[in-house]
């Protein structure tokens, strides 16, 4: 193995590096400037991108570290999505850790480690490779979700993700430990090769602790509990974190996991996922109606989303997991969004998470309620918008599977979902405003980059052929 | 002579009990952190059974790696405890209760 060779892992290489050297800049230079590290981050972010473009866009499967590392064009354009939108997050949470004097370099340092680990995971091609991959992510998510250290709520938040998240990372490692003992290796490719025989109870067995440990860190109900209560006690630009890159990462868990490594098992883990998917869009939609907090309206929302993600490994064919693909990708951009305006609608003292706080927004900051009805509308699958597109290839994956029942309930489920996603609109534009509500953020960055993230919404809705191609080209 | 099975029936009762732990606990979250780590400890277990059978020293790699990451575990879930204990003056785990809906 010589430096050649390792290039495909050039963005995982680079992004420790860059954390050692943003850690070391906090420590010197950090404290005297506080803005500054933030700056360091989103600049190591764009050129960690652009090193990805010039040495990870590999045409073929590249197997590396014996076996442990794949680079393909799957796990490109994964990391690409990674970088852009850790970068948006980022760019989104500065005013608001500014404002409530959380502005600290450690706060960066925690989320390019969380970005390694995803980075680790959408590369993984060993069953040791995704165990660490997924505690590198969990451990620094944990950590972030308690940043605001005089919070009691966001202490209680982490508390509980921390352990349910534990509680997840046992059952996947009970499970692993179990198909290696059938297999007897740790290789992806191999377990894919040595699962092909008809499978017995043992393979079953691991295939279920997979199975529920996958859909905790998912979010997908019945394991969803620790959702709702870390995106609600969690400082909303946290909560904008975790809803976004972390679900790239499970969505390439799932794909590696369960559709390469446990193929072999495909028409076992459909039957489990199957139910958990029905529950999942019936539940996440359903509980949403009654929320009367956004973070936790928007956590259910995600639930429900998960739940079409769910579907489209359901179906189980390439265009079934491109569909899933795409519906990631697309999920991140509005959620980025849509957290944004939560983000800037807030202010110290008034987190504008209640429903209520959007009252008027319309007459206090038309630009932010124009950014938010259309992620609004996209979130609730309404055309033109790309929402619209996602859920479609969703349906059109299950329908040419002919899973005429599933198609039936992701339309009535989505149907049933639009009325929260348009709640938010009507209160925004037909209801009076309190006298109370202070200004949104004004600062002309974050607003140029939340009007580029809405337009992205609208633009992707109008023209989605490139993105759609991306997606059916890289999953074969 | 202790067979596989043996093995594997011990580490299934640690992991039914640290599940149950979790679960059943309401007093001290101290001992739910103890449980995670009695959960993870399981699944050693099993890799260490598996690599002993199949004569393969991966499994026993693995364990190494997972026990690292259990030391960080239990360093953030303690760190997460700390801050809390600060707020709430408390580490009972009925006392978790204000996130709900």
């Amino acid at each position: 193995m010589n430096l050649h060779s390792i290039a495909a892992a050039i963005p995982e290489i680079y992004l420790i590096a860059a954390i050692c050297l943003v850690l070391l800049f906090e420590a010197f230079v950090g404290a005297r400037r506080p803005g500054a590290t933030g700056t360091l981050t989103l600049l190591v972010l764009v050129i960690g991108a652009a090193l990805t473009v010039v040495f990870a866009d590999v045409t073929h499967r590249v197997v590396l570290f014996d076996g442990s590392y794949v680079a393909d064009p799957l796990a490109f354009v994964l990391k690409l999505a990674g970088f852009l939108s850790v970068a948006v997050a980022l760019l989104y949470s500065r005013s608001y850790l500014q404002g409530r004097d959380i502005l600290k370099g450690e706060y960066y340092v925690l989320a390019l480690s969380a970005l390694l680990g995803i980075f680790v995971l959408i590369s993984a091609n060993s069953l040791l490779t995704i165990y660490l991959g997924v505690e590198l992510l969990a451990l620094s998510v944990y950590a972030m979700v308690a940043f605001d250290r005089e919070s009691g709520v966001a202490a209680e938040a982490a508390m509980k993700y921390f352990v349910l998240g534990a509680i997840a990372s046992g059952m996947l490692l009970y499970g692993m430990s179990i198909i290696y003992g059938l297999t007897g290796t740790l290789n992806l490719d191999g377990i894919a090769v040595a699962l092909n025989a008809p499978n017995n109870l043992g393979v079953i067995l691991g295939l279920t602790f997979i199975v529920v440990a996958v859909s905790f860190k998912f979010g997908a109900v019945p394991f969803h509990m620790w959702l709702p209560d870390a995106y609600e006690g969690a400082p909303t630009c946290v909560t904008l974190f975790i809803g976004t890159a972390p679900k790239i990462a499970y969505f390439a868990l799932a794909l590696r996991l369960l559709t390469h490594g446990l193929a072999g098992a495909t028409v076992d883990w459909t039957r489990m996922l199957t139910p958990i998917a029905v529950l999942t869009l019936v539940v996440g939609n359903l509980v949403a109606i009654v929320q009367s907090n956004i973070k936790r309206m928007l956590a259910y929302s995600t639930i429900s989303h998960v739940g079409f993600i769910l579907l489209g490994f359901i179906a189980g064919t390439a265009s079934g997991y491109s569909a899933a693909l795409y519906y990631t990708l697309v999920y991140v951009l509005m959620t980025l969004g849509s957290f944004g305006v939560v983000v800037l609608a807030s202010r110290k003292g008034f987190e504008a998470d209640r429903l209520e706080d959007y009252k008027g927004l319309y007459r206090r900051d038309p630009l932010l309620a124009l950014a938010m009805a259309m992620l609004m509308f996209s979130t609730a699958g309404v055309p033109p918008f790309v929402g619209f597109w996602a859920k479609l290839r969703i349906i059109q994956a299950l329908w040419e599977t002919s899973h005429p029942w599933l198609v039936i309930i992701a339309v009535t489920m989505s149907v049933v979902g639009a009325f929260y996603y348009l709640r938010v609109i009507k209160l925004m534009y037909f209801d009076e405003a309190s006298a109370s509500a202070p200004e949104t953020v004004r600062s002309f960055g974050v607003r140029f980059a939340l009007g580029l993230n809405a337009a992205a919404v609208l633009v992707l809705g109008v023209l989605p052929a490139p993105l759609l191609d991306l997606c059916s080209r890289v999953i074969h | 002579m202790i067979t596989l099975a043996d093995l594997l029936t011990l580490s299934a009762i640690l992991f039914a009990l640290a599940v149950a732990g979790i679960f059943l606990n309401r007093k001290n979250v101290i001992l739910l952190l103890m449980c995670v780590e009695l959960l993870l400890l399981a699944a050693n277990f099993n890799f260490i059974a598996f690599s002993r059978m199949l004569g393969d020293l991966t499994g026993q790699v693995f364990v190494f790696f997972v026990l690292t990451v259990a030391a960080a575990e239990s360093a953030i879930g303690l760190a997460i405890l700390v801050v809390l204990f600060r707020e709430r003056r408390s580490i009972s785990v009925e006392d978790l209760n204000t996130l709900k809906g």
